[in-house]
């Protein structure tokens, strides 16, 4: 099974890459507008900065064809900041537009609690959630999703007070959480969604 | 809730794992990829590799054995050793580390750890910082170079300037105490734990459960230990199994 995956310049590109192949897939990057709307499967990972990282995906002119593919449900599997971007903005990048697909905040973690969130931490999927699955999944973020958005369900997590784990809908998965770090919990996550199969 | 990590450390020279007492006397230990596997299927919440190669050719390794221990591991990994420049971090995250330690090359030129984390993310960007008791007892100093230099500079200190700079992570060693058995260093830990926000993973000294959980009470959010894995004495499972017992919230 081919998964493309869109390399950003910044990312943590290897560890979703051998991720995957682990799972039985064949990663191919992608880098351009008519890679990610080829696609059938396509993988958006993503660590550092939310300004940074939409600067990124308009310098690649890719921001549209990331915007259809996941509005229309195609098969979309986004990582950590790969979440966030779905935002209208981000607390992080005050000013910069996100790419606006959900309507959530995305807010800095508050409170007695060790920022950045760095470990593992216990998911629970609401119900109706049909990928993520109860379990401890690999964190390392600073920024978050408040709530899930209306229109899609999910899971949440808690680090100082609730927050969101992972956001789906149909075939499109977000996780604020590192699936491709999450030892066998993660792998079989991986390898259900590289198949299709919830 | 976040969980309280158990963070198994190889110490990689020339690609084998070695391991030593207070830095000197090394011995082989195995191949890292086999040691890596092992403590991922035993409970290890992440994998920390310091690279401790005498010369650049032996750490020229480092990124390969980066490379071949990504490809087998599925829990996150932290590389450190040698690290002097962001394209040395890039090189090393590139090859599959998800974090990179700095140590010596962040005493000597601080805007490095601000260079790192700019590019990179302070999530990946973790201060290795080696203390060792002042000589005449007041606190602890910056050591570096494997522990051959005392800086005079202050530890807790510094760990606080790192965090200011971007580093997302302190990876906090005992120098008095690393190979020793004798337990973490416990008031270091709380002195820089007072001192900063950012998660800490306490190194140096761990030999069995109970110095676990003191560290943890004292600040730690992590625990790394190398020998007593690498001999096969226990397991990162059966030492969390033990800190649940305590009440400390792990992953098992």
């Amino acid at each position: 099974m081919t998964i493309h995956v869109v390399r950003t310049g910044v990312a943590n590109l290897a560890s979703v890459l051998a991720a995957l192949e682990r799972a039985g897939a064949v990663p191919v990057l992608a880098a351009d507008a008519d890679a990610i709307r080829a696609a059938d499967r396509l993988v958006l990972p993503g660590v550092g900065a939310f300004g940074a990282a939409m600067g990124e995906l308009r310098r690649l002119d890719i921001v549209q064809a990331l915007q259809e593919r996941i509005r229309a449900g195609r098969p979309t599997l986004t990582v950590c900041l790969g979440l966030q971007l779905l935002a209208a903005s981000s607390e992080e990048s005050p000013g910069e537009a996100g790419l606006g697909l959900v309507s959530a905040a995305v807010t800095r973690f508050q409170g007695d609690v060790r920022v950045p969130q760095m470990g593992w931490n216990a998911v629970e999927p609401e119900p109706g959630a049909q990928w993520v699955r109860p379990g401890h999944a690999w964190f390392a973020n600073t920024f978050k999703l408040d709530r899930i958005p209306a229109g899609w369900t999910g899971a949440t997590a808690d680090h100082g007070g609730p927050f969101v784990a992972a956001i789906e809908r149909g075939d499109v998965l977000a996780c604020q959480f590192h699936p491709e770090l999450s030892g066998a919990w993660g792998a079989e996550l991986l390898g259900r969604w590289v198949e299709g199969r919830c | 809730m976040l969980t309280v990590r158990m963070v198994p450390c190889l110490d990689v020279r020339d690609g084998r794992v070695v391991k030593g007492v207070q830095f000197q006397g090394l011995r082989d230990a195995g191949d890292p990829v086999e040691r890596a596997a092992a403590y991922e299927a035993g409970g290890g919440d992440e994998l920390v590799i310091l690279d401790v190669s005498a010369t650049p050719e032996g750490r020229g390794n480092a990124v390969e054995t980066t490379r071949a221990v990504r490809r087998a591991l599925g829990i996150p990994l932290t590389v450190g050793g040698g690290v002097r420049s962001a394209a040395d971090a890039g090189r090393l995250l590139d090859a599959g580390a998800d974090k990179v330690g700095v140590n010596t090359a962040a005493v000597q030129d601080p805007p490095l750890l601000t260079a790192i984390a700019t590019r990179y993310g302070a999530q990946c960007t973790v201060l290795a910082l080696d203390a060792a008791r002042r000589l005449d007892g007041s606190g602890w100093e910056v050591v570096v170079r494997s522990g051959k230099d005392r800086t005079g500079t202050d530890a807790v200190r510094w760990a606080a300037e790192a965090a200011s700079r971007g580093a997302g992570e302190i990876l906090l060693t005992s120098w008095d105490r690393d190979g020793t058995r004798a337990g973490y260093d416990l008031e270091l830990i709380a002195a820089v734990r007072a001192a900063v926000s950012v998660p800490i993973i306490a190194s140096g000294g761990a030999a069995h459960a109970e110095h676990m959980v003191d560290a943890v009470r004292a600040g730690a959010d992590a625990l790394l230990a190398a020998s007593i894995f690498h001999d096969g004495e226990t397991t990162p499972l059966t030492l969390k199994q033990a800190l649940g017992r305590a009440g400390i919230p792990v992953r098992t």
